[in-house]
């Protein structure tokens, strides 16, 4: 057990992650007939390596098809991996079996963004957070009521409102009923996929200080994943940041908002529009983001990137840490 | 002095609903200037994209503009039948959605949408229609626009829609562009590129831009002046550094606030209690006060909008850094 106590409460090691799509009738007889017709393959996420120690926030950045949603979802354990292995200490959830594989996953619970779509609308709040702790046999029956009561407590909602639907709720409070029904399940871990984009600021600022007064009192880790760089910042410890499918730096907060390596990341920290800022002169990234059906060869970010080599163009780079903890994956930094 | 590019005056937009009358737009009045941008910042029914809407002359029923005046160029629009509002819509005002494929017809090429949007306000022919075209394409950053516009808007990216939609909006080099939410949905780097071309068109055509938004800090670096906007009216108005740094409103406060900053990593955000009120029940004072810090007796009346120094006015009774009324 001591062994599983120091190993990290997660570690993703060389994870891939496909999706095809199936040759319909017709394409299927084409190729039959000799015509080059070939599956169209999404590497949503493209060998991953990543680690997160107990009690760490880290934040998942990247813009849209990037793979940082579906990376999130392998680590939730609601996604197989089409290639590698997701430690969770230390232990490979696919060699556990029936019950204990299945404990195992509701210690990683998970948090959407639109909370309206993952909430049955059908159900009460007290059945949506009360089902699975008694499913699970984490509860008595007889307990079950005021346990809901405690869950919904605890993530700032009213226990008195129990009886109600999700319609009858604000976007704000059914962030909140989402919290309740992970927690439910008593994880040490929660992956956040874009859980404040879609609240106003005002709103997202109360559930950003519930993610972390939470974090303090259960003694949780996240994986939170977010396209807004001032949220991240703001929660992190540690930061990495993804681009079509490849994590292309990691780092500590402090680390990567004060020296950016990668190009890309610089960029991405120079378009974040800040209130600090007044009256600023943009400029935008040249490009648009290239479609991950049909990636470009060696490093990705090379027809964006105002440094690319030639070699850029043909060799992948590899993810090496150019400082302690600093990990980038640019081949400027071999190029002296 | 000549007249503002666009002044509101008073601007009542209601909604007629079975629960009641919603007063999305209730005695709103701002102003632009040639070249100007005006941030028009609240939150999800805050009556900001209803604004933007009675400007333009596009609020659909059950909703109406049942008072005040749209004054554009000294010309009261709301007085304006369809007819001459059509003459203006598209060509002297122009507006920017958040999504282009509310601008963009799907089953018609650019080319088509673009051309027909040239002749209907220009009598030019249809060759020199296709060239401003390609003009205001490439004006926008779409590259090879010769034969980029002769596809279909599904094979465009997000990103490059919105910039077709841009490019329509500035086909006539309007006086005035009401862009609502245009880079919400776009990712950072794509935002950095449109909004670096709605600051180019400011400085080169002398266009006056309303950009409505919930994101304080695009605001920041885009704008020349702030309307914070609660419950269907303006509660704060300035200069961008005046209601950034100094703001007078315990809601922009808050919101300011509710922001996460560089300058705070890790520490609580100050958050605002409770949350929006219906806006079919709303109190007979200050909409804001069940949640203000500072709220007092006084707060149940209706608070006036105070100009506390010139070109810096507040709905408030109690306002933050409090200074003697102009």
């Amino acid at each position: 057990m001591s062994a599983a106590a120091e190993a990290p409460i997660v570690e993703v090691r060389g994870v891939s992650r496909r999706f095809e799509k199936q040759l319909d009738f017709v394409a299927r007889l084409a190729r039959r007939a000799g015509l080059p017709v070939r599956e169209e393959v999404v590497h949503a996420v493209d060998g991953v390596d990543l680690t997160i120690q107990r009690g760490e926030v880290v934040g998942l950045v990247g813009e849209s098809g990037c793979g940082k949603s579906t990376l999130g979802r392998m680590v939730a354990g609601i996604l197989p991996p089409s290639e590698g292995t997701i430690l969770r200490q230390g232990r490979d959830l696919r060699s556990l079996g029936g019950s204990e594989a299945r404990l195992a996953k509701l210690r990683t619970q998970m948090i959407f963004q639109d909370p309206y779509a993952s909430l049955n609308p059908r159900r009460k709040v007290a059945e949506i957070v009360g089902e699975a702790p008694l499913y699970h046999g984490l509860v008595r029956r007889a307990d079950l009521a005021d346990y809901v009561d405690e869950q919904l407590r605890r993530a700032g909602l009213d226990p008195a409102l129990k009886g109600r639907y999700p319609h009858q709720f604000s976007g704000g409070q059914r962030q909140r009923i989402g919290i309740a029904r992970a927690l439910a399940v008593q994880p040490d871990m929660l992956v956040c996929d874009e859980a404040v984009a879609a609240l106003d600021v005002s709103i997202q600022a109360q559930i950003l200080n519930l993610f972390m007064k939470l974090r303090r009192e259960l003694d949780l880790t996240y994986l939170f994943i977010s396209h807004d760089l001032g949220v991240v910042e703001h929660l992190s410890d540690r930061v990495v940041i993804m681009y079509l499918g490849r994590v292309v730096e990691a780092a500590p907060s402090e680390e990567v908002f004060a020296r950016p390596n990668h190009p890309y990341t610089q960029a991405l920290l120079a378009e974040v529009p800040r209130i600090e800022n007044r009256k600023r002169h943009f400029a935008g990234v040249q490009g648009e983001i290239p479609s991950p059906l049909n990636p470009p060869g060696g490093c990705h970010f090379h027809p964006r990137c105002p440094h690319a080599l030639a070699r850029c163009k043909v060799e992948r780079p590899v993810l090496r840490e150019i400082a302690p903890g600093h990990r980038s994956a640019c081949h400027l930094n071999e190029a002296t | 002095m000549t007249a503002p590019t666009l002044e509101l005056r008073d601007l009542r937009t209601h909604f007629a609903t079975r629960g009641g009358v919603v007063k999305a737009v209730d005695g709103v009045s701002l102003r632009v200037d040639r070249g100007q941008v005006l941030g028009l910042v609240g939150e999800s029914g805050s009556g900001k994209s209803v604004t933007g809407f009675s400007i333009l002359g596009l609020v659909d029923p059950p909703g109406q503009v049942v008072g005040g005046q749209v004054l554009f160029q000294g010309q009261d629009l709301a007085r304006l039948d369809e007819e001459a509002m059509r003459h203006l819509r598209g060509n002297r005002i122009a507006m920017i959605f958040q999504d282009p494929m509310m601008t963009l017809n799907p089953v018609l090429r650019i080319d088509t949408q673009m051309i027909e949007t040239v002749l209907a306000h220009a009598p030019v022919s249809r060759e020199e229609a296709r060239q401003r075209a390609r003009d205001a394409l490439g004006q926008v950053g779409i590259a090879a626009p010769e034969e980029r516009m002769r596809a279909y808007p599904h094979q465009f990216s997000g990103g490059m829609r919105q910039r077709v939609a841009i490019a329509i909006a500035l086909l006539h080099k309007p006086d005035l562009i009401v862009a609502d939410e245009p880079t919400t949905a776009l990712d950072v780097t794509i935002q950095g590129q449109i909004l670096a071309e709605a600051q180019k068109l400011c400085a080169e055509h002398g266009t006056a831009l309303i950009w409505i938004t919930h994101d304080l800090s695009v605001v920041a670096g885009l704008a020349d002046r702030i309307a914070v906007m609660y419950a269907g009216r303006v509660v704060e108005e300035g200069p961008v550094e005046a209601v950034l740094d100094a703001p007078l409103h315990p809601y922009t406060v808050g919101l300011i606030g509710s922001v996460p900053s560089r300058n705070r990593r890790g520490a609580a955000l100050n958050q605002i209690p409770g949350m929006t009120p219906s806006m079919l029940n709303l109190p007979a004072g200050c909409a804001f006060a069940a949640r203000c810090p500072r709220a007092a007796s006084g707060c149940s009346e209706p608070p006036p909008f105070v100009e506390f120094r010139p070109g810096r006015s507040a709905r408030c009774i109690h306002p933050h850094a409090e200074g003697p009324p102009a």
